[in-house]
């Protein structure tokens, strides 16, 4: 082998761990159930491969040497303990040359390919029903993408240390109630896979809220992490009909994130947004995702969110909104999961489609105490009267939506809606 | 891999139990443990008498101290205990589920941490 400047050959380690991490994790942990000590393994092929790489030039299959190097941890440490018990060096050295011989063995044995992706296996794992609702998305991050816990930290406002407790916690339960890198049986597979799905979303809100916070810089922006997780789960379960509209309505949000604030911070309605501004690339994925979920013949809540933000979508090409559509999309929402957000987002598609007085009385017939505090019913409610002619209820109803308002973008805009009604 | 399922369940409701609803437990329970026997993972059970009749001892401020009544005083009381031997988590909570006591009490799952716990029935 030809020796590669150091720098080509650290680019390749990052490159691969970026594209393997999760891979050769998997892999490890399948074997012992044990998360943690998987991935110090993986971190110590890292270490040795910034030393090694450089010198003897980058492997023909650097997954394959990674995961070698990783497995033959446990050598490392029968070797260890060898030392310390005195064992004479020439059983040392047959331990060394048998390993090297395994590294050179699995390096000519083994292409990337061959290497089984249990990847699923893992995602499983990690959005258990025995590891907590919270943990389950940084614990994604963190196996599969190899993010470390300062990082997964920012994303989720929690402090570095906090962050690392408890997902040393959540491998500890793993370990400890030993539960299965196996895939679920059959008839626990569906709610498996929803917490799954929900905590890859779950990485695609937190980059939303991140966003939201008006505060560039201090949050990790968790986005091409979420798109990679989504992008990920289409490939491990081509045929599964929420894995794709799942990942179909992650790409719909991220095709008009340029879109989404105006020059002075302020949210831009979906509705009101600039086409010229969506990422046609990023949309034309989305549409092609949710047409392979729709030919599956399985509706689903994420299949219905998509569908939602297609139909925004077409506004690029018709000019116009579906409102009618939105209002049966909604509808379908409903009845498979029925939400508040979602009863008054409807309500906000009905004004639209019927006028502000039908957008109004479909918010009478919500339960008005679960209402009384909830920002987005308010919001609608307010931008529902600025369409009547009682213009003195919008303004106290946008003073509340501001007041609830907890995301910075929100409030501009609204504060803004509230200006211009004032002038009038 | 040996895991204990405790049972805790709320006592105070056991004392509006009829001899019939009783008898009808007993033979649930017996069911259950003869599903576990058949699938060759039962490894002990045992039902408690009421959490009243504990005693607690410790040593642990360097004198006996023994006191009248259970560790803690909550709503939810340890009533009995399975131990069974199965390959992993997933196993257990499916058979902890169909424990005649999940339908009206809670049952904490917990795996061995004895080498021999931990190595058992895997296969």
């Amino acid at each position: 082998m030809t020796p590669a400047p150091a720098t080509s050959a650290s680019d390749q380690i990052e490159r691969v761990a970026r594209t393997a991490y999760g891979r050769i994790v998997a892999i490890l942990a399948k074997r012992t159930g044990d998360l943690a000590a998987a991935e110090d393994a993986l971190a110590d092929a890292f270490a040795q491969a910034l030393r090694k790489w450089p010198e003897d030039g980058i492997p023909k299959n650097p997954e394959s040497w990674l995961v070698t190097v990783a497995r033959n941890r446990d050598t490392d440490r029968l070797r260890s303990s060898a030392h310390r018990t005195q064992i004479a060096g020439d059983a040392l050295s047959t331990l060394e040359r048998r390993a090297d011989a395994a590294i050179a063995e699995t390096m000519n044995s083994l292409a990337i390919d061959t290497i089984p992706d249990e990847r699923l296996k893992l995602m499983f794992v990690c959005a258990h029903p025995a590891i907590g609702a919270e943990i389950r998305t940084p614990l994604m991050l963190q196996t599969i993408l190899g993010l470390d816990a300062a990082t997964i930290g920012t994303a989720f406002a929690v402090p570095a240390a906090t962050m690392a407790q408890r997902l040393v916690r959540a491998k500890a339960k793993i370990k400890q109630a030993a539960i299965p890198f196996e895939l679920p049986d059959q008839d626990v597979m569906p709610e498996r896979l929803d917490s799954v799905l929900e905590a890859i979303y779950g990485a695609y809100a937190t980059h939303w809220m991140a966003a939201s916070g008006g505060t560039q810089g201090t949050a990790r922006d968790l986005c091409q992490e979420a798109l990679f997780l989504a992008d990920l789960i289409v490939d491990l379960l081509p045929d599964h009909a929420e894995a794709l509209g799942l990942a179909a309505l992650v790409w719909f949000i991220h095709a008009r994130s340029a879109a989404r604030l105006d020059e002075t911070g302020a949210l831009v309605p979906l509705d009101q947004q600039d086409t010229a501004l969506w990422n046609r690339m990023a949309l034309a994925r989305a549409q092609a995702l949710l047409g392979r979920a729709s030919a599956q013949r399985t509706l689903g809540r994420y299949q219905l969110e998509a569908a939602i933000q297609s139909v925004h979508a077409a506004r690029a090409e018709t000019g116009r909104t579906d409102w009618g559509a939105l209002v049966q999309l909604y509808e379908g929402v409903l009845a498979l999961a029925p939400t508040l957000g979602a009863a008054v987002a409807q309500a906000a598609a009905v004004g639209e489609a019927h006028g502000p007085e039908a957008g109004l009385r479909a918010l009478e017939r919500l339960d008005a105490k679960a209402l009384e505090s909830f920002q987005p019913a308010w919001a609608t409610r307010a931008h529902l009267l600025a369409g009547t002619a009682n213009h003195l209820a919008a303004r106290s109803a946008f003073q509340r939506a501001i007041d609830l308002a907890t995301d910075v973008p929100s409030r501009r805009h609204l504060e803004k809606r509230l200006a211009a009604l004032l002038k009038t | 891999m040996r895991y204990m399922f405790m049972l805790y369940n709320d006592e105070s409701a056991f004392a509006h139990v009829t001899e019939e609803q009783m008898q009808q437990q007993f033979e649930l329970f017996g069911q259950y443990i003869g599903q576990l026997k058949q699938a060759g993972i039962f490894v002990d059970t045992d039902w408690l008498q009421p959490s009243q009749s504990a005693t607690t001892l410790t040593l642990k401020d360097g004198e006996k101290r023994v006191q009248d009544g259970p560790y803690a005083e909550t709503k939810e009381q340890l009533g009995g205990y399975f131990v069974i031997d199965v390959p992993d988590l997933d196993a257990a909570l499916a058979w902890a589920e169909k424990c005649p006591s999940a339908h009206y009490g809670i049952i904490e799952v917990r795996a061995s941490a004895m080498p021999d716990g931990r190595n058992g029935a895997d296969a």
